[in-house]
């Protein structure tokens, strides 16, 4: 008698194990797990899709009856007359000193840490202390803005002006601009490094060589993610004495004398309108939401795109 | 036969070291970076000096029975009840973490043990979206969607309240939470999970019983970094908190209320000509010195639990 040979009753038990050794039964708690799951991620797109729409809905009035003098026009006590201009050059200016203050800065201290620094208690001391610098809440570099840059320094700023506020957010999105930059380095092969000093290349050589040219695109990325931060931020600068009301400079965009004037930016019109109960105002604050978002969600885009387009490029 | 020996190259010391000009280069470029970065310990020192200066100051000066027993935040007339800012940022923290908690640890499960690598790539994004928007925006769907169509039906609430700014600060610490567990959760081995699938557990008992568990560490973390996020957000609590400088003291979260963000925004908008009691621009620093302590605190320790997890594998 073969082990194989199995009766008419045994054929039945051995399908039945087959079967539940092969197909899985439902399972209604883990399906319901499943959904749970599901639903909170469709939380998040569902809250993008209702403010997009309530944002849109909002603004539209005024981009469809006065797109133009909204874009061109300053501060005012009347929301039919108000602005974006001044904002908008408080804006971009801002963006200027994050480029030239965090951007070498921030790439700097990440090749220092990355390719100098020896392995020691300094190296990680300075590690630790940008880490911890990047949990700060915004306002509260908004009070080292105050006490530095607008009070001590005002000789030199202009007291509360444009280039204290710049330079502040430039400070609070440094540690952004390093870790990142400190990971694009932390990635470049090290046989590039190894092949280099092995011809002779001295450290910076090899640096300026080999690591910034193939960390080039991660440090964009991050300083481009930094800057979106930067243009979306107003605490601070409410502490650096961004004005609110009405603001008299009647400066073109590319006026230097701006800098050490008192100043507006789009986080601080758009902060100060939705607060503001009179009719009109919720439709331009929606109005100045929809010219910031632009700004930033192009940025990150950009920023999405680059890191996509190189990683592609490497694997 | 003396001459071969003379004629011979002799190779000194000084010939290895290199090109004088590059080794200049060298040292004067490794000084420039290493003063890059010890501007990063400056700001720290300047941030510690800033608040330093002006809150001894305040703790020296002021008179504690109105810090510590009188009611209320009413800086302009030199009453500085710490507890009312304290409460409404306990309020907005609790409320923030009860809507980015479980939605935040729920997209990253879903992201890191459910999805395919096709819909992770399309759903990740939408979360890169949401951090990126600035907390303004929210601050403005707070008031203009949450507080009038949300919180107004359910708790009859006033336009202006903790609980519509609470929700919208929750939104804002989604993708912080979701990005951070999510991590924790991937750099769980494989093999943990292999075991568990061999053992014949279900995906549900795999995920809730050895997954998370193993990731735990990673995901207090994720939860602290958050309610530091979430205590030191500033322009929702401004926009939709409702308060002006002043408040009274209030436990209640469906009521306008100040946080010790939002107290210090609004007391900021009259710093250059500070009218009142003679601390009342101290106060400002006082108050920045508990947050930034209390944040510091909560991101070391952060810092600490996320330190275990990488020793455990």
């Amino acid at each position: 008698m073969a082990l194989t040979t199995i009766g008419a009753g045994g054929e039945a038990a051995a399908s039945a194990v087959r079967a539940q050794l092969t197909t899985g039964r439902f399972d209604p708690k883990g399906t319901a797990f499943k959904v749970l799951l599901l639903a909170s991620l469709a939380v998040s797109i569902g809250v993008l899709a209702v403010l997009f729409l309530d944002v849109g809905t909002s603004a539209a009035p005024v981009f469809q009856t006065r797109a133009e003098s909204f874009l061109s026009g300053g501060l005012r006590t009347s929301a039919d007359a108000a602005g974006v201009f001044q904002a908008l050059r408080g804006t971009v200016w801002i963006g200027v000193f994050v480029i030239v203050l965090a951007f070498p800065i921030g790439v700097a201290s990440a090749v220092y840490l990355e390719e100098y620094a020896p392995a020691g208690r300094l190296a990680r001391f300075i590690d630790v202390n940008i880490r911890n610098l990047a949990g700060v809440p915004s306002i509260v570099y908004g009070i080292l803005g105050l006490t530095i840059f607008v009070q001590q320094l005002s000789g030199l700023t202009g007291g509360r002006s444009l280039m204290a506020a710049g330079i502040t957010l430039a400070i609070l999105v440094l540690p952004i601009v390093i870790i990142t930059a400190a990971e694009a380095i932390r990635a470049v092969p090290s046989t590039l490094r190894e092949a280099a000093y092995g011809v002779g290349a001295t450290r910076w050589e090899v640096t300026r060589g080999q690591v910034l040219p193939y960390a080039m695109p991660g440090i964009i990325t991050g300083t481009v993610l930094a800057l979106a931060r930067a243009i979306g931020e107003a605490a601070p600068l409410l502490l650096c004495g961004a004005v609110t009301g009405l603001l008299p400079g009647k400066q073109g965009l590319l006026d230097l004398s701006q800098l050490s004037d008192r100043f507006t930016a789009l986080p601080i019109v758009i902060a100060d309108w939705s607060r503001t109960p009179r009719a009109g105002f919720d439709e331009i604050a929606a109005a100045a939401i929809v010219v910031m978002l632009a700004i930033v969600l192009a940025m990150n885009t950009i920023a999405i795109l680059l890191r996509t387009r190189f990683e592609k490029r490497r694997t | 036969m003396t001459d071969l020996s003379i004629q011979r190259p002799q190779l000194q010391v000084a010939d290895l070291r290199g090109d004088p000009r590059r080794m200049r280069t060298e040292a004067i470029v490794r000084g420039v970076l290493l003063a890059a970065a010890l501007v990063s310990v400056a700001i720290s020192g300047g941030i510690v000096w800033s608040l330093a200066r002006e809150t001894y100051a305040f703790v020296t000066q002021v008179d504690w029975s109105r810090v510590l027993f009188a009611e209320g935040w009413y800086p302009r007339q030199g009453v500085y009840d710490i507890r009312t800012l304290i409460v409404g940022s306990i309020w907005v923290t609790v409320i923030a973490m009860l809507v980015a908690g479980p939605i935040g640890l729920g997209s990253a499960i879903y992201l890191s043990e459910y999805a395919s690598p096709g819909v992770r790539k399309t759903l990740k994004p939408t979360l890169e979206v949401l951090a990126g928007i600035p907390s303004v925006v929210l601050g403005f769907f707070a008031i203009s969607v949450i507080s009038p169509d949300i919180v107004e039906p359910l708790f009859g609430a006033g336009l202006f309240n903790l609980v519509a700014a609470g929700i919208a600060v929750g939104i804002l610490s989604i993708p912080l939470v979701a990005s951070v567990s999510e991590d924790a959760l991937r750099s769980v081995p494989l093999a943990l999970r292999e075991a568990s699938y061999g053992m014949g557990a279900k995906k549900l008992t795999t995920v809730t019983r050895v997954v998370i568990p193993a990731a735990i560490s990673g995901l207090v973390a994720a939860f602290i970094l958050a309610v530091s996020r979430a205590i030191g957000e500033t322009m929702v609590v401004f926009i939709a908190g409702g308060a002006a400088g002043n408040q009274a003291f209030e436990v209640n979260p469906t009521h306008p209320g100040l946080t010790m963000t939002a107290a210090m925004a609004t007391q900021a908008q009259g710093t250059d000509q500070v009218v009142g009691e003679a601390l009342t621009f101290q106060s400002l620093y006082f108050v920045g010195a508990v947050l930034f302590v209390v944040t510091l605190a909560l991101n070391l320790l952060a810092n600490r639990v996320v330190r275990r997890v990488r020793e455990a594998y």
